[in-house]
């Protein structure tokens, strides 16, 4: 398994508090490595790292071959790295099409077309009525994105992560906030995204991390404590010391 | 719907006027239409990209000095002064814009108006052109060597011409692949960074449309007036133009017309025409028309806000 997503060393400090405390972390393509861990472990802040909105201390971060380690958070994107927030991330007052439709312009490289295009902005329209059905919102193109149900919007922000066609998705919770139902329909599209491209799931609902991931990682102030196969990483101490607690809180 | 409505009544309001009206007040609106222009550039900015620009009148008195310069020098032709007039404001623009739009929010104001207050000064040590006491023009410019501009009415329809070119332009670009770049920045740039799309060139291309329009506007006020004069790049008339911009924009909104692009642009349009033309009216009645103005404003923006919080 070769990992596309190579992340060595990362550091990150807030004055004496170490967020992310030298952390080693690979995505393979194809696969689904889950992050865990209790809150205030740096989760988000090592999404943020990756993802480039944060600038690390120390380390290094390639895709493939590249090194994106100073990167800006848009060439990282366009380099193939997208992600979704944990907070809903949208533009509220857009139709959900034309935020997809955004999310294939930034795709498509710089478009300093000053003038209407009809051709090209019908195409894209085709391809982000694709790109909603396959989220599941293809009956909601014209709603305003603010108008959406939480569930939808976090699908929304899939479609448009997926718009770029990465090579490596960042998901920084995309159950958080959604119903049971919504969750599992998360989660069935998430396993329906993994021959696409690799992914880094953060997720609390250890249900849908030990359903969907192929190795889990748990962070712990910082650092990983265990990564591995999801039985090994559930059947370690120290993991169900620092974050399962003794329930086998994990069992499907 | 009711935005391109609203839009395209107060273009045939504008149209119809010099059937009703004398040369005095003739002038009056056409130099209303002048700040319209100017507000709707400024609209484009601000209201399209989130840009709150303090230094408009810096590019609109640049583009009024181009005009004066030029004249000076002995081009009185409008076909070469306001190209001319515009590209000058439009490279002021890019070149400040390349500074002020790597800052945010209050700082982009702050840079702006600094920038504007710089233009300021240099116009007041302008010595050969009448530094301080501002420059009279020997005549209006000519269009291809004829003296069409000295009619009231020809120059009336002349600026009522650009000033629907420029507002369909600016609509144009606002719903454009690019337009969309820059509405979504300005809701969430964040959001459009993490989708590859740095928004700095956007904004500044933007901003340096902004200034030709500007520039344009401020070429045809130094026409309307045949003075140019530092007062004209103050930043009492930035905060003008932005009020009428806010203004208008929560007229719009209170008219329920201000969706959209034609809504902002409208808004703008119909900003500008109120805010001059109830200037005018007021200084009439009294020579203390703030006090009535202000709290009319005051009113407006609630009446706006209250809209705007139901909706």
């Amino acid at each position: 398994m070769s990992a596309l997503l190579q992340v060595r060393g990362l550091r990150k400090s807030y004055g004496a508090l170490a967020v992310t405390d030298g952390v080693d972390l690979t995505v393979a393509a194809g696969e689904i490595h889950a992050l865990i861990g209790p809150n205030g472990a740096g989760k988000t802040t090592l999404i943020s790292l990756i993802a480039g909105e944060v600038r690390a201390d120390a380390g290094t971060i390639h895709l493939a071959d590249t090194d994106l380690t100073l990167a800006p958070v848009h060439r990282r994107a366009r380099a193939g790295l997208a992600r979704s927030f944990q907070i809903t991330s949208t533009i509220p007052a857009f139709s959900v099409r034309e935020n997809v439709v955004l999310a294939l312009q930034g795709a498509g490289g710089p478009s300093f077309r000053l003038w209407p295009a009809p051709r090209a902005e019908r195409a894209r329209a085709e391809r982000a009525q694709a790109l909603l059905a396959r989220v599941g919102l293809e009956g909601r193109g014209d709603h305003p994105a603010a108008a959406l149900s939480h569930g939808e919007k976090r699908a929304l922000e899939l479609a448009m992560a997926l718009a770029a066609e990465p090579r490596v998705l960042l998901l920084d919770e995309p159950m958080a906030g959604t119903g049971p139902e919504e969750g599992r329909a998360m989660v069935d599209l998430i396993a329906g995204l993994k021959t696409a491209c690799g992914i880094l799931l953060v997720e609390h609902d250890m249900d849908a991390v030990f359903r969907l991931a192929d190795r889990v990682s748990v962070l712990v102030a910082g650092r990983i404590i265990a990564s591995g196969a999801p039985a090994q990483v559930r059947a370690d101490p120290a993991v169900r010391a620092a974050y399962l607690g003794d329930e086998p809180g994990g069992t499907p | 719907m009711r935005a391109l409505v609203l839009l395209l009544a107060l273009f045939a309001a504008l149209a119809v006027v010099p059937l009703g009206a004398d040369t005095y007040v003739l002038s009056i609106v056409t130099r209303a239409m002048i700040f319209a222009l100017a507000a709707v550039s400024l609209d484009f900015v601000l209201g399209g990209a989130g840009l709150v620009s303090f230094g408009h009148a810096a590019l609109m008195g640049i583009g009024a000095y181009g005009v004066g310069i030029l004249m000076e020098e002995g081009t009185r032709d409008a076909l070469i002064a306001f190209p001319a007039a515009m590209a000058a404001a439009g490279l002021f623009a890019l070149v400040t814009g390349a500074v002020s739009l790597k800052t945010r929010g209050v700082y982009f104001i702050m840079i702006t108006l600094a920038f504007g207050q710089m233009a300021f000064f240099v116009a007041q040590s302008l010595s050969a052109y009448g530094g301080d006491d501002g420059l009279s023009l020997a005549a209006r410019s000519t269009v291809a060597g004829q003296r069409w501009l000295k009619s009231p009415l020809t120059f009336h329809y002349v600026t009522l011409g650009l000033l629907i070119l420029a507002t369909g332009l600016c609509a144009l670009i606002l719903a454009s692949p690019f337009g969309r770049v820059l509405r979504a920045a300005k809701e969430n740039e964040r959001r459009v960074r993490a989708l590859g799309i740095d928004p700095y060139l956007y904004r500044l291309v933007a901003y340096g449309l902004a200034g030709a329009f500007a520039g344009l506007s401020g070429a045809l006020l130094a026409n309307l007036t045949e003075f140019v004069s530092p007062a004209f790049l103050s930043w009492h008339r930035s905060g003008e133009l932005i009020v009428m911009v806010v203004a208008g924009a929560m007229a719009a909104s209170a008219l329920g017309a201000g969706g959209g692009v034609a809504g902002r642009l409208g808004g703008a349009v119909l900003g500008a025409l109120g805010v001059m033309l109830l200037e005018e009216g007021l200084a009439h009645l009294t020579e203390h028309w703030r006090i009535v103005f202000g709290p009319l404003l005051v009113l407006l923006v609630l009446l706006g806000g209250l809209k705007g919080r139901r909706a």
